[in-house]
């Protein structure tokens, strides 16, 4: 049974979303999370001050129960079916990461850097989830997508616009991690 | 009884975007270094089966498991809203190391700090709705 503590081989995962997205369609809806963003921005009570956010959120309430199912998924698989949660990345990674500052490479599932409890209190830790965050915000209602809704459901439907919009993912994270990254870690 | 299905399917999905490590920030980063072919097979496969899948769809007279007939959304034509909307995301996805769909999984995982990227993305979501009619679309 220890297999069922083992991360999942790409041609396990892969499947697996595409099913997703299968059993999305089949209960006539489809794919792609960040449309959610602009759903809890109008709970939020957006809508009261710009039009783009006047839309009845009920009509995306499934949507919303599939972000709670995410979270309970995260906590099933985080605590019954992983032991050893690092993640067993390329050795020239984790040499590259650590040059940068990023001790935990290869020893966790997420840096501790950023992600722990105590890189709260750090200016520079902080920063990069807000600045990242609201560019992926900005970002994704820009190009009416994220990597669900266009590297997904999208390209599967043979949509230009989101090869485009996938064209340009790939341009933003190769010029933050080859040429930002070494300027701010 | 549609709600139930909706919760089963997320739950489906945060476990498999946990399990797959497609909701660490790690395989971002590797992935953007051309390092690994995981996150590469993941997404290849997940679409090489989408688009038999979409297309067998569209040409079976197949319907959901309520009755109705399966719609497409075709996204409208355009190229600097994809473009450059598409850049600003990617710069934030790999700074981040996550996207709209696992950020959710790792609250769930018990990641306290991801709620303030979650929040940030609200925000930046809001952004673009208040200057949207300024962009270039």
């Amino acid at each position: 049974m220890n297999w069922i503590y083992e991360p999942w081989p790409w041609y396990v995962s892969g499947p697996m979303i595409a099913l997703i997205m299968f059993l999305l369609l089949m209960v006539g809806k489809n794919f792609g999370m960040s449309s959610n963003l602009r759903t809890l921005c109008t709970i939020c009570g957006a809508g009261n001050k710009v039009n783009f956010f006047r839309f009845d959120w009920k009509s995306q309430k499934w949507n919303l129960i599939v972000v709670l199912g995410a979270i309970i998924g995260g906590f099933i698989a985080s605590t019954l079916l992983t032991n050893d949660a690092s993640v067993d990345i390329n050795p020239n990674t984790i040499a590259d990461l650590q040059e940068l500052g990023f001790e935990s490479a290869g020893k966790a599932y997420l840096p501790t850097e950023l992600f722990a409890l105590d890189a709260m209190t750090n200016i520079k830790s902080l920063s990069v989830l807000i600045i990242g965050g609201l560019l992926v915000g900005f970002g994704t209602r820009y190009a009416g997508g994220c990597t669900s809704g266009h590297a997904i459901s999208g390209l599967s439907n043979l949509q230009l616009p989101s090869l485009i919009a996938v064209i340009g993912f790939f341009i933003g994270g190769l010029v933050m991690i080859h040429i930002i990254f070494p300027l701010i870690f | 009884m549609r709600t139930i299905s909706y919760l089963l399917i997320g739950i489906v999905f945060g476990i498999t975007m946990y399990k797959s490590e497609a909701a660490s920030w790690f395989r971002i980063y590797e992935m953007f270094k051309f390092e690994s072919f995981h996150m590469y097979g993941i997404i290849g496969s997940a679409l090489v089966i989408g688009i038999v899948m979409v297309q067998l769809i569209k040409r079976i007279p197949i319907k959901s498991f309520y009755g109705e007939t399966i719609k497409f959304y075709p996204k409208e034509k355009s190229f600097s809203r994809y473009m450059i909307g598409g850049i600003i995301f990617g710069l934030g996805w790999a700074l981040a190391g996550a996207c709209p769909g696992p950020m959710f999984t790792l609250v769930g995982a018990g990641y306290v700090p991801i709620l303030v990227l979650i929040l940030a993305s609200i925000v930046g979501t809001f952004l673009y709705g208040l200057i949207k009619d300024k962009l270039p679309h």
